[in-house]
């Protein structure tokens, strides 16, 4: 298989020759995992030239549904027909060679490749015997960078790029291979507002190329402003097929529930009192020696929440880290009730009554192989009652789940199942009863709610707000703008290592809010009456 | 959302204890199934290395006919097994006509085979928890054999230089001696993962390759040679720094059975009992995760190679306090791999590996016996040994050959993956 | 997540260049108190050029006075560390490392010979040639690894390779025949590993180790089965002539040690190019690479992970296995007993220093490979270190390289971790 593919691949040969557009039609598609039934008889029809958004929370079988469009897994009933034509995918070039192009959620790139031998992985440009031809592999890249106005260094090394130019490159690495449906997996989960606005613009373009979109998202509002028309799943089934303008924002969200839900969260006005927290000038570098936390200030006190908005790998990750005692600290302070944590280890900042609920459950918050009670007792092992000097009381521990099981409503047979099997939704619960019953006066959570079903993200908002009503501090970093806005008696956005705010949360509009995010200086204007820009 | 009423106070220890005794007994439990599929690997390579020993038999190849060729095969592998079994356990009717002999030394004879495979199992219980223990924080220990080495060199050292005091103080501070060597050979690479991230698969093999070269060395100083002697050999113990016999004069079954039993006991209370076992099964488990919940990553690293190497030191120790009584270049034996073998065997357990022990040193006690009366080399025990944890390290492979329906188990502790970068 | 990342990865960069500048200054001061301070003025050392058999031109002896040199060579390093500590040398940090441990040796050598006269020639010689197994160990390491499995098999493969390579050559007296069956059996041990880690999964230095123990006792029993008692059929295999090649063998200094070697060396000069080029600038090696960082990147592009997993496992295997075959055939013709004695985990070893490159990993290898042969060419001279502290050193010198000093290389990020296919 030498050079790249100058004739068009037989599977191909289904497109229409016309405008490389391509029509999907999905009939009946089921599959199921042990235990679950991910895909349920689901019929989807994608129009040529068309963004169609596929609507549904976490869990509802949409990655699944994709993961077989493209060829990763195959369905257990029901076919897929490519312009009226059926075919059978048993490995995403199958897919590829079909048309169809997919941009994952977590992406697939190589972070230590550069931009054009990622886009080029699979399909290479050669000279002979196999010899990478990285010149003409750039100009391509170039060149479909200008046709669709996603601007990608060809030379440039993945890991140095941000979240949102990574992005760009997937999609690039979709056309290269004449993608003519592109399916993007939950792409605004990770962008500010206006990169946001800037991928709104490139569908566009796309579809006036003739090519066709499937969005996936759990967004409501995304869905609404770019639609043509959009799919429900709920559970792994179709629960509804609308056009914006026939639906709204509330439909939508009850129809992707299945009952009627709140948009936001009940949160009576803060009563702030003393200084818990103090960061002043607070200076952290990454393991390459870059800055990765420029000179942060802040306050959080007693009784009120404050949220930090930003999208990931703006510093916010290296905060909390440095926060908690896990990473070392440049320049600054760090003070917790009066007491100087600048250089504490994790332990002790643990017990200087900090809460930390990491950012990654599974690396940082649990360990897979203890049971659900040892878990529970994670921070607290060494303490009494769990601990007699140095004899553990592993009874202790098993009461303590059985109070805690109950308490947080942890789905599990048994407080001895290992932590690992639990769904998602049920690991975070388990870090958040292990944090939330401890006597805390700080608690810091990282994307406390990311990737969990609506009743999860519900609960644990709800014990949040319970948490600052008893009296402690709240830090949340979420880059989750509804989070944000919803939870944040105080907001504050980092970009690029350094914060602005934290701002109150009247001050302070969404729009506002995502031009902080993108880097914009502007601090927010007083003179604003706010009622101008969209509010939760 | 409304709180649930409390459940009733007091720990429920009689649901806990049926649950743990539900998990043991019933035939779906996981330590069933591990057992059967122990049991079914061992057979599985007795019956491959039975292949190896038949393909180098110059009678089954110089046979006029297939048939004799067939029984040729057949007696080489009997003759050879048996053997095996004799040098392990002894003989049935041997046992009983020395019962019936009256005889004491016609006894003890009978028993030599088991007092054999004591011997042999003691140091093997001492070096599979040494690997076990690292295991469980997630490290692979490879360098039992040096940490063996420091151990019995410092032991052996403590026992021919200290003299007239009484047994009781002599015998224990050598002991303490081999489990400092040992562990001060584990404590290296412990502090050189901690700090520098320094892979303890390559760093403990290399400090095996250093021990073995210290030993020559120190055998031809003056402080460790036997005077008169000119090859490496070292002085004798100190009769009160040797570990007592328990059988009687004729059999070689000396305390240190009773005391790695002693270890495996402690190694158990500590992993499972303790606030220290719980931060090795953490770090092990979930370095990240054990981090974040304040456990200090670099102290149970450097704490466990070091405990692991003095596990090992104290098998050494127990080499020259019990059967050699000075030290000599290679005392050691390959000691240090074999307990790889048992501690995998034992899936990281104290009472796997003692019964893994035991059965491998059946297997050793065995092979001497099978090389002297078939010459059948006793490589083929590390052949089989091999095998046998191949097999046992993927029970799909002992499922599929026995289509077996049982529940999957799960296979050998994974150790943390990748060079450590 | 490993443990060493947790515990190091908190570090800065800062303290591991301060950390190789203090090193840059031990190794100034052994090199001053050790070789310069007990030496009197006037004591030279002679470094010998030429060899005996063959060189068109005379290159003179170079004397260097022993005292002297130790001292000059020690302020340059000194005045390296100092730099290192202020400045640090940044890209150029691994080149200044490399003429310092340079220095060092040529200091120690100085000491170590003088009053007499040491065959610089026949010292490259000898390293050349001990670093060949390490070398072609490193490649099967690298190429095993680059795809994202570890193989610590490589002693076992390197042993079942020394002996059948042995036995074959020695009852067929065709040496080409023994190669090949030497990398097959090799390559036999990288099936069952293959298996083991990419179908079933299980870890994968567990699997190696194992595989090891069963190489070592197989060998061990087929040994004393077949070789002891068969001995003049099957274990008296000749080793390998080297073939000089016309012309370049007889430039001065160089020739003899290069262009005048057995064909293992020469394979291994062409295994070096090959993989240097394939891996980096090829389609092949793009995939390879790309299967090595991130399977799941590279399967949704279209490649076949477990397939490319197995065929590079494989082809380690067989590059292990000739360098098992060097043991017996390149070098003393009959097999013993475990005689790679850990050169297996010393390739390892150097690939990790060398960054799983093939350029590094000859570079590193070299140097372990002057540890190793030190035993040899010095025991000529009157060196006061016991014999068994030399043989040592290329196992204290792998511990030192592995514990950091060289700085932290990262390997491709899925190395060791089953790929698992949903």
């Amino acid at each position: 298989m030498g050079g790249r593919e100058v004739n068009v691949p037989a599977a191909a040969s289904t497109r229409s020759s016309a405008t490389d557009s391509v029509r999907l039609d999905l009939k009946g598609i089921t599959k199921s995992f042990p235990g679950v039934l991910a895909n349920d008889h689901i019929d989807l029809t994608v129009e040529p030239g068309e963004i169609h958004v596929l609507l549904g929370e976490n869990g509802a079988g949409k990655t699944t549904l994709m993961n077989i469009l493209y060829g990763l897994y195959q369905p257990d009933e029901g076919e897929i027909l490519v312009n009226g034509a059926p075919v059978k995918f048993h490995s995403p070039s199958d897919a590829i060679g079909a048309g169809i192009g997919m941009v994952h959620q977590h992406f697939m790139l190589i972070p230590v490749f550069t931009v054009a031998e990622n886009v080029m992985l699979g399909s290479e440009m050669t000279r002979w015997f196999g010899f990478l031809d990285h010149r003409r592999a750039r100009l391509e890249v170039q060149r479909l960078g200008q046709e669709f106005g996603l601007a990608v260094n060809p030379d440039a090394l993945v890991e140095s790029l941000s979240v949102g130019a990574q992005q760009r490159v997937e999609i690039v690495k979709a056309l290269y291979r004449q993608a003519g449906v592109l399916i993007l997996d939950e792409p605004t989960a990770v962008l500010t507002p206006s990169e946001t606005e800037e991928l709104l613009t490139v569908m566009q373009s796309l579809k006036r190329a003739g090519r066709s979109i499937v969005f996936i998202t759990h967004k409501l509002g995304d869905a609404m402003q770019v639609a043509d028309r959009i799919t429900v799943l709920r559970g792994g089934r179709v629960v509804g097929a609308t056009v914006p303008a026939r639906s709204s924002e509330a439909e939508l969200a009850t129809m992707m529930v299945g009952h009627a839900i709140r948009l936001g969260v009940e949160r009576p006005p803060a009563q702030p009192a003393a200084v818990v927290l103090s960061v002043k000038e607070l200076t952290v570098r990454d393991d390459r020696g870059q800055l990765a936390v420029d000179n942060v200030s802040f306050e959080v006190r007693a009784g009120e929440i404050v949220t930090i908005a930003g999208v990931q790998g703006n510093g916010q990750t290296e905060l909390v880290r440095a926060l908690m005692g896990l990473d070392q600290v440049a320049a600054g302070r760090i003070t917790v009730g009066g007491r100087d944590l600048t250089s504490a280890s994790p332990r002790q900042t643990l017990d200087a009554g900090v809460g930390h609920v990491p950012e990654d459950r599974i690396k940082d918050g649990l360990i897979a192989d203890f049971s659900i009670a040892e878990n529970l007792a994670l921070d607290v092992y060494y303490l009494p009652p769990y601990a007699r000097g140095p004899i553990l009381n592993p009874i202790e521990m098993l009461h303590n789940a059985e109070v805690r099981i109950p308490e947080f409503d942890i789905r599990t047979p048994s407080a001895l199942t290992s932590a690992g099997s639990l769904s998602g939704g049920n690991q975070q619960r388990v870090v958040v009863a292990r944090e939330f019953s401890r006597p805390v006066s700080l608690m810091i959570a990282a994307q406390p709610t990311r990737g969990l079903d609506v009743g999860s993200i519900e609960y644990i908002h709800e014990r949040i707000v319970q948490l600052r009503d008893r009296g402690a501090a709240v830090l949340i970093v979420s880059s989750d703008l509804d989070e944000v806005l919803g939870l944040g008696d105080r907001i504050a956005v980092m970009y690029r290592g350094r914060m602005e705010g934290p701002f109150e949360s009247e001050e302070l509009t969404r729009d506002q809010i995502g031009l902080l995010m993108a880097g914009a200086a502007a601090a927010p204007d007083p003179a604003s009456d706010g009622q101008a820009g969209r509010k939760p | 959302m409304n709180p649930k009423p409390q459940p009733a106070p007091g720990p429920n220890r009689a649901a806990v204890a049926r649950a743990i005794l539900q998990r043991v007994i019933s035939p779906e439990s996981t330590t069933w199934n591990s057992i059967l599929v122990v049991l079914l690997a061992f057979v599985t390579a007795l019956v491959v290395s039975a292949g190896f020993v038949i393909a180098s038999e110059p009678t089954v190849f110089a046979a006029p006919d297939p048939i004799t060729a067939l029984s040729n095969a057949g007696a080489v592998v009997v003759n050879a097994y048996g053997a095996l079994l004799a040098g392990a356990v002894g003989n049935p009717s041997s046992i009983a006509a020395a019962f019936n002999s009256g005889s004491a030394s016609g006894v003890a004879q009978a028993f030599y085979p088991l007092s054999e495979t004591l011997v042999a199992a003691c140091p093997l219980i001492f070096t599979g928890l040494a690997v076990a223990l690292g295991f469980r924080a997630g490290l692979f220990n490879i360098g039992g054999e040096g940490q063996v080495i420091a151990g019995g060199l410092a032991a052996g050292y403590v026992g021919f230089s200290v003299h007239g005091l009484p047994g009781i103080v002599e015998l224990p501070l050598a002991l303490v001696a081999g489990f400092v060597g040992g562990g001060l050979w584990g404590f290296v690479p412990g502090l050189l993962k901690a700090r520098t991230g320094a892979h303890e698969v390559i760093s403990t093999i290399m400090l095996n390759y250093v021990a073995i070269y210290l030993t020559y060395y120190f055998l031809n100083t003056a402080w460790f040679q036997r005077p008169g002697r000119t090859d490496p050999i070292s002085r004798v113990v100190d009769a009160g720094a040797m570990l007592p016999s328990l059988a009687g004069v004729n059999l070689r079954v000396h305390a240190g059975v009773i005391i790695a039993v002693l270890a495996a006991i402690a190694v158990y209370f500590l992993l499972w009992r303790t606030v220290f076992g719980f931060e090795f099964r953490a770090v092990g488990s979930n370095p990240a995760a054990a981090r974040a919940a304040g456990i200090n990553v670099g102290r149970v690293v450097v704490l466990a190679m070091t405990l692991a190497g003095g596990l090992a030191g104290l098998a050494g120790a127990s080499l020259i306090l019990g059967t050699q009584f000075s030290l000599t270049p290679g005392f050691s034996s390959g000691l240090g791999f074999d307990g790889i073998t048992v501690a995998l065997l034992g899936r990281g357990n104290p009472a796997g590996v003692v019964a893994a022990a035991l059965l491998f040193g059946g297997l050793r006690a065995g092979s001497i016996q099978m090389q002297a009366s078939t010459s059948t080399p006793v490589d083929l025990v590390q052949v089989i040994e091999a095998l046998v944890i191949l097999f046992v390290a993927a029970p799909a492979v002992i499922r599929a050959i026995y289509r077996l329906r049982t529940a999957p188990v799960s296979a050998a502790p994974a150790v943390s993956p990748g060079w450590g970068a | 997540m490993s443990v060493a990342m947790i515990t190091v990865g908190a570090r800065m960069a800062v303290s591991r260049r301060r950390t190789l500048g203090v090193f840059f200054l031990i190794v100034a001061a052994a090199m001053a108190g050790l070789f310069g301070n007990n030496v009197s003025d006037g004591v030279n050392a002679h470094f010998v050029f030429n060899l005996q058999t063959s060189s068109a031109v005379h290159i003179p002896d170079l004397v260097v006075p022993v005292r002297a040199t130790a001292f000059a060579l020690a302020a340059v390093c000194a005045f390296l560390g100092a730099v290192q500590i202020a400045r640090g040398f940044e890209r150029w940090a691994y080149v200044v490392l490399g003429l310092v441990i340079a220095l060092f040796i040529f200091a120690f050598l100085g000491w170590a010979a003088r009053s007499s006269s040491l065959s610089l020639v026949g010292m490259l010689q000898g390293t050349l040639i001990r670093a060949t197994p390490l070398t072609l160990g490193a490649f099967s390491g690298l190429l095993c690894e680059r795809a994202g499995v570890i193989n610590v098999a490589i002693e076992g493969q390197m042993l079942v390779g020394a002996f059948s390579a042995a036995l074959v050559a020695s009852a067929t007296s065709n040496a080409t025949l023994g190669i090949l069956v030497g990398m097959l059996s090799g390559g036999l041990i990288a099936v069952i590993l293959a298996v083991f880690a990419i179908r079933f999964q299980v870890d994968q230095v567990v699997v190696g180790i194992v595989l090891d123990l069963f190489c070592l006792g197989l060998t061990g029993f087929l040994y004393d089965r077949l070789m002891v008692p068969y001995q003049a059929t099957l274990n008296s295999a000749a080793p390998l002539a080297p073939i000089p090649i016309p012309v370049l063998s007889s430039i001065p200094i160089v020739g003899p040690i290069l262009f005048d070697q057995n064909v293992f060396v020469y394979l291994t000069v062409v295994l070096l190019v090959v993989i240097q080029v394939a891996l980096f600038h090829t389609r092949w090696g793009l995939r390879v690479r790309a299967i090595g960082e991130m399977p799941r990147a590279a399967d949704t592009a279209g490649l076949n992970v477990l397939r490319t997993r197995y065929v590079n496992v494989i082809l380690g295997g067989l590059v292990a296995g000739l360098a098992g075959s060097f043991f017996t055939l390149g070098a003393v013709g009959q097999f013993t007993k475990d005689m790679t004695s850990g050169r297996g985990f010393i390739a390892l070893a150097a690939m990790i220093a060398g960054h799983w490159t093939p350029l590094g990993s000859l570079g590193a290898a070299l140097l372990f490979g002057f540890a190793d042969a030190l035993q040899n060419f010095l025991s000529i001279l009157n060196v006061p270190i016991s014999s068994y502290f030399l043989l040592m050193a290329p196992y204290l010198a792998t511990l030192l390289v592995v514990a950091g000093v060289v700085g932290r290389a990262r390997p491709p990020a899925a190395d060791g971790k089953p790929y698992v296919k949903q």
